[in-house]
């Protein structure tokens, strides 16, 4: 029984100038499986790799070491032509929608695209049905269909983009920060958006944000990265109620709230200092230096990720001593 | 009702004012060259036994006056720009053809196809013009299209730079990557998303092409290898001009006006153009 | 005790293609010491607001109306704003490569600053400046001092840009958006500095955002703003705990909630692009509320039907709408 997407040991990499070996790792030792029609939400914050991550998937990024596999194949290695055929079951959906259509292309344009370049045997006449089919699906009025990037809202852009994604019928996307760059009073419509047609559809999809409210609204399963590993995993209610991880916790104390009594809450916790320098440590945990729980040992040995009862995992020394989850941070 | 980026852009060129009256005089010019001679009373080699060397304005139907031989200066200078215009034309549609194919291949693979591509294009820019139009005119002899495959061949080198430049950039934008994740394979994406991204400063550059061409077309022809008489270009009119500069001042100034005057026009609508295109202010 | 900062019809108008107004008559005061956050999403004029009062507006931008820092008038006098800029009025961007130069050491350009202003020699004003890193809670400030900004992380230059902006001892804080570029894990500990700091140095603190957490956090009085204009206006705890006008009451639900689940609460369509001309209430097609005296007539704060709410039909506490 294998699953739909299957990530191993997955490691991506970028040239750096600085780093140990000429490269540095945006991405390390990940691994990931989803089913069909399973939604599991990757929460980290800029440098976690999340995106990378998002990026290999799709074989936009090549993979320095692991491997992914699709539906029992492996795919990361596939030359670009031979992914091809695989872009009409992996789709992917940006941030910013303003930067992700083509200015030069209307709406309609950009939406029947990958129609025409994947499923040449469809007829113009179909192509154009299908367009306003899906255009309809996302709730674009018919009169935008002909209108360019710059005539667009961020949410309508955002729209079309998604029915791009979708108009191939794929069977699995990725959403990578798709409502970061829109309006807060629009975020929840694009939220809602997805949610509907991927249960009505029965898409599979990684939902990647910055956002742990956002992402356990939606998400069944979550992963927490921090500098390009899984520090934590868990279901839903695990991570929200009993989470394990030391970052875990600072991401669900550091959600914004809106109510002034949490809020004076929040500004009112204890103010360790700072996020150190980009760059990783040469060895230990990288969330050591802003560890409110770090050890010595935490500063030397990297934590591997152990598995726990219940079916979460967890990469942290200390996490047995808290089996109930950390508490929110004390007061000062 | 959309409204492009091209609509966008000929708006605000509408607006200059200055920049439509030189399109205007452009057309003017090119309607004058084309059509112009049927309404004047001379052809361009026919000879004036009665008028030769006559000032503007002394014989009658010699408007412009006569050069050493008597034939009609006005009709000899628009075949002339006919002649100029048609060869810039031809020369910058070849450079643009090229060169834009040239840099967009180039930029999109990046890597050794590049650098192969832009060290050739390198070596050729070494290679010095003239030398090498004496050359092809000992090899095919002298004549307008000696000239135009001479400066076509080297008339696409600074365009394959500039697009492979903009191609280079372009290629990084997350609407690149969401072509490619929509299954768009290279020639796909260099036809319809690098190339039309990259039209703005192609026609800009054209615009500013097309005067250059002209003026080395009659550089070539006022040193004797471009343009052959009987044929006139604007470079062979004013070489003739300039031997006869002091007894016969209009036989240089009139095609030098007129030469000086569609470049002007050319560069300031390039300039122009330059200025609608740029989204800056939008 | 007069208003530290005062701002009287406010308006701002950009030339160019069309002309367009983003800033459509705004009234506000700060006191010495209060803290005034302006809430409003993309198209509101917020930012353009706060340029216009620091003389910051692009080349084709036009303020208009009246404002008064320190009892003296800036808009119009290149100088005055210059001198208020740099003494009075302390400026934090959204991201700090607004404020810091990537080929300068962090020290110099700290210290330029002093020298400036008070004419201190540079062994002083580093010194000055080391003081001030450590105000802002960054440790090592003598090895900072000789860094460049790219060599930091985000929420490092942006302390630093905090830092900067305070060299001058200035009496109020302008900050536009000066969490939203940060990770929202270093988002809590900048407004903590924030917060504390202007205690510590008693400032004001004006502050430009579209995240209301951070607005709940730091502000004592807020004003929302939508399309140019004030809808709201009021002291932070009442409005937040019950808003009045449907956009406020709107934006606040849609915020995602940890651990809510299911449809998120939404406001439909957007808001209008600058220069969209609007009939009557500008929120009127996005409202739920909306009858046909909300489409013929504007509503504006000055109407006072509910004070500090410009709607036909301020919502009363509890109303769902």
């Amino acid at each position: 029984m294998s699953a739909l997407l299957e990530v191993r040991e997955a490691r991506v990499s970028y040239p750096h100038a600085g780093a140990v070996g000429g490269r540095f790792a945006a991405v390390e030792g990940v691994n990931l499986a989803l089913e069909a029609g399973e939604i599991v939400g990757l929460v980290g914050e800029s440098g976690s790799g999340k995106s990378s991550l998002g990026r290999a998937i799709l074989g936009l990024v090549p993979l320095a070491a692991g491997e992914i596999h699709w539906r029992g194949a492996r795919i990361d290695a596939l030359s670009r032509s031979a992914f091809r055929p695989l872009r009409r079951e992996l789709q992917l959906v940006f941030q910013d929608p303003q930067a992700s259509l083509d200015p030069r292309m209307t709406t309609a344009e950009s939406v029947a695209e990958p129609l025409r370049a994947l499923a040449q045997e469809v007829s113009v006449a179909a192509r154009a049905a299908r367009v306003a089919a899906i255009l309809a699906e996302v709730g674009l009025a018919p009169e935008l269909a002909g209108r360019y990037p710059h005539q667009l809202s961020g949410g309508q852009l955002q729209r079309a983009a998604i029915a791009r994604a979708l108009i191939v019928d794929p069977r699995f996307i990725v959403c990578d920060e798709p409502v970061s760059a829109l309006d807060v009073s629009v975020q929840g419509q694009i939220i809602n958006l997805l949610s509907r047609i991927r249960s009505e559809r029965g898409l599979a999809c990684l939902f990647i944000s910055h956002n742990l409210a956002v992402v356990t609204r939606l998400a069944e399963r979550v992963l927490v990265m921090y500098r390009g590993r899984i520090v934590e995993s868990g279901a839903r209610e695990a991570i929200l109620k009993s989470p394990r991880h030391p970052y875990t916790r600072l991401l669900l104390d550091s959600v914004p709230a809106v109510d002034p009594a949490s809020a004076r809450r929040l500004l009112a916790r204890s103010v360790p200092t700072i996020d150190e320098a980009p760059g990783l440590p040469d060895r230990g945990c990288p969330f050591a230096a802003r560890c409110p729980y770090a050890i010595s040992r935490c500063r030397s040995e990297l934590p591997a990720l152990h598995g726990l009862e219940g079916g979460g995992a967890v990469a942290c020394h200390r996490a047995a001593e808290w089996p109930a989850g950390l508490p929110p941070a004390a007061l000062a | 009702m959309s409204s492009s980026l091209w609509d966008a852009a000929r708006a605000a060129l509408m607006r200059d004012r200055l920049a439509m009256a030189c399109a205007a005089m452009l057309a003017l010019l090119v309607v004058a060259a084309l059509v112009g001679p049927q309404f004047l009373d001379y052809r361009e080699d026919e000879i004036d036994w009665a008028h030769m060397a006559v000032s503007p304005f002394e014989a009658p139907g010699h408007w412009l006056g006569t050069d050493r031989l008597g034939r009609d200066l006005l009709v000899r200078t628009l075949h002339g720009l006919r002649v100029s215009l048609a060869i810039a034309l031809a020369a910058t549609i070849v450079s643009l053809v090229i060169g834009v194919a040239w840099g967009a291949i180039a930029g999109f693979r990046r890597g050794r196809t590049d650098a192969l591509m832009m060290r050739f294009v390198d070596v050729l820019y070494s290679l010095p013009q003239v030398f090498f139009v004496i050359i092809l005119t000992v090899v095919f002899g002298r004549g307008p299209l000696t000239i135009l495959v001479a400066i076509g061949a080297f008339g696409w080198l600074t365009m394959a730079r500039i697009v492979r430049g903009q191609a280079l950039a372009l290629r990084e934008r997350e609407f690149i990557e969401a072509a490619i994740v929509g299954g768009a394979g290279p020639a796909r994406i260099v036809a319809r998303h690098i190339v039309p991204n990259l039209l703005g400063p192609v026609i800009v550059f054209s615009t500013l092409t097309l005067p250059q061409v002209i003026l080395v077309e009659s550089f070539l022809s006022f040193l004797g290898i471009g343009i052959q008489e009987p044929l006139a270009s604007l470079g062979n009119l004013i070489a003739d001009g300039a031997a006869e500069m002091e007894t016969a001042p209009w036989m240089l100034a009139v095609p030098a006006a007129v030469l000086m005057l569609v470049v002007f026009c050319f560069n300031f609508l390039g300039d122009s153009l330059r200025d609608a295109l740029d989204p800056r202010d939008r | 005790m007069s208003a530290l900062l005062e701002v009287r019809g406010l308006t701002v108008d950009f030339t160019g293609e069309r002309t367009f107004r983003a800033v459509d008559g705004v009234d506000l005061s700060v006191a010495p010491r209060e803290r005034l956050a302006i809430v409003g999403e993309s198209g509101s004029g917020k930012s353009q607001l706060l340029l216009a009062c620091t003389g910051l507006l692009a080349a084709n931008g036009r303020p208009g109306g009246s404002v008064r820092f320190d009892d003296r008038e800036l808009l119009g006098d290149a100088r005055a704003t210059g001198q208020a800029r740099g003494s009075g009025i302390g400026f934090v961007f959204q991201d700090a490569s607004g404020s810091l130069t990537p080929h300068r050491p962090i020290g110099d350009q700290l210290a330029e600053v002093t020298m400036a202003a008070s004419g201190v020699s540079s062994r002083v004003a580093l010194q000055e400046a080391a003081a001030m890193l450590g105000r802002v809670r960054l440790p090592d400030a003598g090895r900072l001092l000789a860094q460049y900004p790219h060599e930091l992380s985000g929420g490092m230059r942006q302390r630093v840009a905090i830092a900067l902006a305070l060299m001058a001892k200035p009496r109020i804080l302008f900050a536009d958006e000066p969490t939203t570029a940060l990770d929202v894990t270093v988002q809590a500990e900048v407004m903590a500095l924030l917060a504390s700091l202007c205690s510590e140095f008693g400032m004001a603190l004006l502050i430009v955002t579209h995240d209301l957490g951070v607005v709940a956090a730091l502000a004592d009085r807020i004003a929302v703003m939508y399309a140019g204009r004030f809808v709201e206006v009021g002291e932070a705890q009442a409005l937040l705990a019950n808003p009045r006008h449907p956009y406020t009451a709107g934006l606040l639900a849609a915020v995602p909630r940890l651990g809510d689940r299911g449809e998120l609460a939404t406001i439909p369509g957007s808001p209008p692009r600058p220069g969209e001309i609007i009939q009557g209430c500008r929120f009127e097609p996005r409202c739920l509320g909306r009858t046909d005296r909300c489409r013929s007539a504007d509503p504006s704060l000055a109407d006072q039907i509910v004070k500090g709410v410009a709607c036909h039909f301020p919502r009363t506490q509890g109303e769902i709408r």
